[in-house]
């Protein structure tokens, strides 16, 4: 067991370093750092004394360690658009993200799994029937036209809820948080839930096929022609083998939430890592771009390796194996 | 064999039980009969589609709905079945599923499983349940039970977790258990034990019991009745041991005269030609003869193949840089021959490496160790792909799945064509009459060449799939449990086939199998394999009759003890 | 589909869903529409000169003070909603479909190969897709546009923008053919019909032509479906953030993107017209995939 862990951690580093290249590649060839940084009418000298003092003249090799060295003491250089270090602009904006994805996250299981296993209990009757109509078109709306339609309906003509930002946050050390105040909790009801919908149907319709090929597999009926109550068999004994899978989907559904909530972003102006990215995106900020890969790749990375790791901890047949 | 019963009150009757899957549908069971009294083992045989496993559906109220069961009679102990008031599905009627490897819940403890079972019917808790489930556990003979009963299920063998499914089903006492092919997933091997435990708990705790199987050794081994049944209808229920004897129905007659006895060899199986296959017609035979015999090969007697001290090792989890991999040897030091028109039978279980010989035989693996020498060429462990070619040419293979061993999107007589292609031959118009001819060669229809494989049934896959071995005129013909996936009629047929076959063509017929009495029947000469040894070759007679390997004695031991059927040879 | 008697039973299975029907009706409809859009349209929004700041923001015709030339209102500077919608489906179907086309055949040849082949290959390949896999379509494609923008200026004009969308769509798609495939073509390398052909002397690639291709063939026609959806919501979603197609050409994202700039205004005809051919569009394809998912998944066991 330890043994797979250690080998499943070996591999989160190769991929972890095949992004950090990546990064690298593209913070050092994509657009020319001189030509940016350097004033208009810098003289060649000038330059070619910015090119050295950044060290661009020296080996790739050399320039990729040491851009490694740079990021693991938290400098992720400075950011082309608004000259101020990448590393203070994450800093400032991922409480935002994090608080909007978690949100989202609780919302979206705690809907999408009950509604799912109902769903595959009972495949007959209104409910279920309009549950599942209604999942097949919460996937073919993208994120950012449910994000519209919400603040037309809640914002523009109810004027229930605000549009954009997180209305006032607290600030406790360096984290800001909207969790706190009124307007900020108001602010967070329309993104958190337009990030979670598209989530949500998916998580639903996923639980859902899971359960239904449980309940039709022989231990199921083996249960079930042994007498035990249709409630045990349904919510004790399928539910914790459907739920298995689930462990794998919340993993990637955070990694997702992540990616959507650069969409939910910018429909509701939300300050957050997306927004910051986005902006990049469009303005070639080559260096935010690049963090917020590397940023986003450990994410994932670690997401990934959690979810092996727990799935090792919760099903018997992998434990044993590995041991 | 216990003749006196106790019991007046029958405990299972049942009186024109009919079970429909859809509305409108044609019955899967049809006014179907049975009684079985406490402590009686009623088994209930036929053919795949008889509507056997129905019966325990219905006896259940678990048909799948839209499906739907009625009887004029059903009663336990004299009340009628009704598992919504009188009673309870797993203390009244209980039943042990197929296959253990999927019966069992894959995340929870034995334990857990079977205090769920007391807990819930018997209203037990704590100390007092996980006693029971120790007990049970005892009582199905699993060693060391109050350790093992904290174990999951895949922490058990094949044979234990039937062991385990079976104290499942008995946890709570139930008045009747129905066994749905309890041991058609296992081992040859554990088959009599699990057998034997189901007959010896039955006794004991006065429980009857439905054996629902296709496994005429299983009757004869522990059934006291015998209930025949064909599409959907009983065709006769007698003693078993009169069935087996003197079966009276022509359906039994036919079906007791399928099953290959293990005591000795009967030559052909006396059963009549069906209507669903072509009598052999003579269309195109004279280019067929020329197609077939146009490679003279070794006159009979001849060594034909040659397995020469033959290793296999398999490299289970590559490790990292080297270390903590694990071998396992499949093939340990085989040597076998195998001689023109003659039929050499290899045995032995799942695990006992018979078909990864068969693999390196028919050239699709390489031997760790050792060579395969079959005609001008041979096998090594370092042959290029080439030369594997080469050494392919002359041999030919049939498998055990007839689903899987023809391409679903080819037309089978395409594919029947491949290996008169690959020999050179690009006239369709001749290509098309050798395959016509090879179709009823094997007792099919001409006419049914351009048709796709899913219309043929599983019999009729297999000949298709032996029209295809004998396309590439081979010298050697593999065949790899070819009849264990079909029912025994069919079985049957295709053996009798098989036989004709090799005794026209002079073929060399290397026939691998873990049916001991089908092995019996088919082949002049057998090698038994123990977990990649080859234990004991010898005369077919002899090694029956006089086993020298206790491994081998052990397997003959596991035969049907009681005599059965007395037909005379055949034609 | 090479096979006759399936195809009949895939036929007929259509004829009778309801579900089938209605939804490759409207799939075909809106298809037929985007790109007869020249033919049909009412006006051609997009060339200058062509429409007129005397009619903006018009509110559909069928509402007081619409203008029956007009059908869905004009937009800020005039232009007909209606035929800005037909163009704009048009743009993001062709994106769409060029990404799955491309994507499907990369997938497949890299799944056939890494499947068949096995070893080294496969393991790379196949490890290479996971790692892509594991991140959203979505985070790629904006890296990809991103770099694009950067190295090459160019890039965000009309033609350019759409071969760069294709291309970032792609570069994730085409890891679910490639899984699939593989995954597939393991288990019929294993099945014995492989192993039949090969001892009767059949070449290894006519075996993975003849035999292997059109058993793998069912999974991707189900899973281009799915992905035409994925591809066609990728681009919109792209594009309304900005880094897809430009004001100039605009994909239905673009127009939702405009649209939601001038949300206050109370114009919301801009935003919720194209908004709502992009969902009918993305769900009758998903309700097609779905169908035909199970449609032939029966058929591939």
């Amino acid at each position: 067991m330890i043994g797979f862990i250690v080998r499943r951690l070996a591999q989160a580093l190769v991929v972890m370093a095949a992004i950090a290249l990546i990064s690298f590649l593209m913070f050092r060839y994509v657009g020319d750092p001189v030509a940016v940084m350097a004033r208009e009418d810098a003289s060649v000298t000038e330059r070619q004394e910015l090119r050295e003092k950044l060290g661009l003249d020296r080996p790739v090799v050399v320039q990729f360690v040491d851009f490694i060295g740079r990021v693991v003491q938290g400098d992720l250089g400075i950011s082309y658009r608004n000259q101020r270090p990448v590393a203070d602009l994450i800093k400032e904006r991922l409480p935002a993200t994090l608080e909007l994805v978690m949100m989202a996250t609780l919302l979206s299981l705690a809907i999408g799994i009950p509604l799912g296993v109902i769903t595959a209990v009972n495949r007959t009757g209104w409910l279920p029937t309009l549950v599942q109509s209604v999942s097949l078109v919460g996937i073919s709306v993208p994120t950012f036209v449910t994000g519209i339609m919400l603040i037309l309906v809640f914002a523009v003509t109810l004027r229930w809820l605000p549009s954009f930002g997180r209305g006032d946050t607290v600030q406790i050390g360096w984290w800001t948080t909207g969790l706190l105040t009124i307007s900020g909790l108001k602010a967070l009801i329309l993104p958190s839930l337009t990030l979670a919908l598209y989530q949500m149907t998916l998580i639903m319709r996923l639980v859902r096929a899971e359960m239904i090929e449980v309940l039709s597999s022989d231990y199921v009926r083996f249960a079930r022609a042994r007498g035990l109550p249709a409630r045990m068999i349904h919510y004790k004994l399928a539910l914790k083998n459907a739920l298995m899978p689930v462990i794998t989907i919340t993993g990637m559904q955070i990694g997702g939430l992540i990616a959507f909530a650069v969409v939910t972003e910018t429909v509701f102006q939300w300050p957050g890592l997306g927004l910051l990215f986005i902006q990049a995106v469009s303005f070639a900020d080559v260096p935010v771009m690049a963090a917020y890969l590397l940023l986003v790749g450990l994410l994932f990375v670690v997401l990934n390796a959690l979810v092996d790791i727990a799935y090792l901890v919760l099903d018997p047949r992998l434990r044993t194996r590995a041991s | 064999m216990p003749s006196t019963r106790a019991s007046t009150d029958p405990r299972l009757v049942v009186e024109g039980l009919s079970v429909r899957y859809r509305p409108g549908a044609a019955p899967a069971v049809d006014g179907v009969d049975i009684t079985a009294a406490a402590g009686e083992i009623v088994a209930i045989v036929g053919e795949s589609g008889a509507g056997k496993s129905s019966i325990g559906a219905a006896l259940l109220d678990l048909v799948d709905k839209p499906g739907t069961w009625h009887a004029a009679r059903a009663t336990l102990d004299g009340e009628p079945i009704d598992y919504r008031a009188r009673h309870t599905r797993g203390r009244d009627v209980s039943v042990i599923f197929q296959d253990p490897q999927t019966a069992l819940n894959p995340l929870f403890t034995v334990a857990e499983q079977l205090i769920q079972m007391v807990g819930y019917h018997e209203g037990l808790s704590g100390r007092a349940a996980l006693a029971r489930a120790v007990e049970m556990l005892e009582a199905v003979g699993i060693p060391d039970p109050a350790q093992r009963v904290h174990q999951y299920p895949h922490q058990f063998s094949g044979g234990m977790r039937q062991r385990v499914v079976i104290a499942l089903a008995l946890a709570c006492n139930p008045r009747l258990v129905i066994a749905d092919e309890p041991t058609s997933a296992l081992d040859v091997s554990v088959r009599g034990q699990i057998l034997d435990l189901i007959a010896a708990l039955a006794r004991e705790r006065g429980t009857a019991v439905l054996l629902i199987t296709h496994d005429m050794a299983a009757v004869s081994r522990i059934a006291d009745t015998v209930t025949v049944m064909k599409a959907g209808r009983v065709v006769e229920t007698a003693p078993t041991e009169a069935l087996l004897n003197d079966p009276q129905a022509p359906y039994s007659k036919m079906l007791i005269a399928a099953v290959p006895p293990g005591d000795r060899k009967i030559g052909r199986f006396a059963i009549p030609p069906r209507d669903d296959v072509a009598a052999p017609a003579i269309v195109a035979g004279a280019d067929l003869d020329a197609w077939l015999r146009a490679h003279a090969g070794p006159s009979v007697g001849e060594t034909v193949l040659a397995v020469e001290g033959v290793d296999k090792i398999f490299q289970l989890t590559p490790g990292l840089f080297g270390r903590g991999r694990k071998l396992f040897q499949a093939l340990d030091d085989v040597s076998l021959t195998v001689r023109r028109g003659e039929a050499f039978g290899l045995v032995g279980e799942s695990g006992s490496g018979k078909s990864t010989l068969a693999k390196i035989v028919a050239g699709l693996q390489t031997p760790t160790k050792g060579r395969v020498v079959f005609g001008p060429h041979a096998l090594h462990p370092a042959s290029r792909e080439v030369e594997i070619r080469d050494y392919r040419r002359g041999l030919q293979m049939v498998f055990q799945d007839p689903f899987s061993s023809l391409n679903r999107r080819m037309r089978v007589g395409e594919a029947v064509a491949e290996p008169i292609r690959t020999a050179g031959i690009d006239d369709r118009h001749k290509m098309r009459a050798i395959v016509a001819a090879l179709f009823e060669r094997v007792g099919l229809p001409a006419a049914s060449i351009d048709r796709h494989p899913h219309a043929f049934s599983g019999g009729q896959r297999q000949r298709i799939a032996l029209a295809r071995a004998l396309a590439g005129r081979p010298r050697l013909l593999i065949c790899d449990e070819p009849t264990s996936a079909l029912d025994v009629s069919i079985q049957a047929e295709l053996l009798n086939l098989l036989m004709d076959l090799k005794d026209d063509l002079g073929l060399a017929m290397l026939f691998i199998t873990h049916d001991l009495p089908v092995v019996r029947q088919v082949a002049d000469r057998i090698g038994v394999l123990e977990r990649g040894v080859l234990v004991e070759t010898g005369e077919t007679d002899t090694v029956f009759d006089h086993p020298a390997a206790p491994y081998t004695m052990k397997l003959i031991d596991e035969l049907p003890h009681r005599h059965m059927a007395t037909q005379g040879p055949t034609p | 589909m090479s096979e006759r008697g399936q195809q009949t039973g895939l036929g007929r299975a259509f004829v009778r869903s309801p579900k089938a029907l209605i939804s490759a009706t409207g799939a075909l409809v809106l298809i037929a529409a985007a790109y007869l859009a020249p033919f049909i349209a009412p006006h051609t929004p997009f060339e200058l000169g062509s429409f007129s700041l005397m009619d903006s923001e018009l509110p559909p015709a069928f509402l007081p003070g619409g203008d029956p030339r007009f059908l869905l209102g004009t937009d800020m500077q005039g232009r007909d909603v209606f035929s800005a919608i037909l163009f704009g489906t048009r743009i993001s179907l062709t994106v769409g479909i060029a990404a799955v086309l491309f994507s499907a055949a990369v997938g497949t040849l890299i799944g056939l190969l890494a499947g068949f082949r096995g070893g080294l290959v496969d393991a790379v390949l196949m490890r290479v897709a996971d790692v892509i896999l594991s991140f959203p379509t979505i985070l790629i494609a904006l890296l990809i546009s991103g770099v694009a923008r950067t190295l090459f200026p160019l890039a965000t004009s009309g033609t350019a923008a759409i071969l760069v969308l294709i291309f970032a769509i792609s570069i994730n798609e085409w890891t679910q053919y490639a899984r699939t495939v593989r995954g597939q073509t393991l288990v019929e390398k294993g099945l014995d019909y492989v192993q039949a052909a090969r001892i009767s002397g059949v070449g290894e690639s006519a075996i993975l032509r003849r035999h292997i291709l059109p058993n793998v063939l069912s999974p991707v026609i189900v899973i281009a479906t799915i992905n035409l959806a994925l591809a066609v919501l990728a681009e919109a979603t792209l594009s309304f953030l900005g880094v897809g197609m430009p004001p100039t050409s605009p994909s239905l994202g673009t127009l939702i993107r405009i649209g939601n700039e001038n949300l206050f205004s109370g114009i919301w005809w801009v935003v919720v017209f194209p908004a709502a051919a992009l969902v009918l569009l993305v769900l009758c394809v998903n309700l097609f995939g779905d169908w035909l998912r199970d449609a032939l998944n029966p058929r591939l066991d």
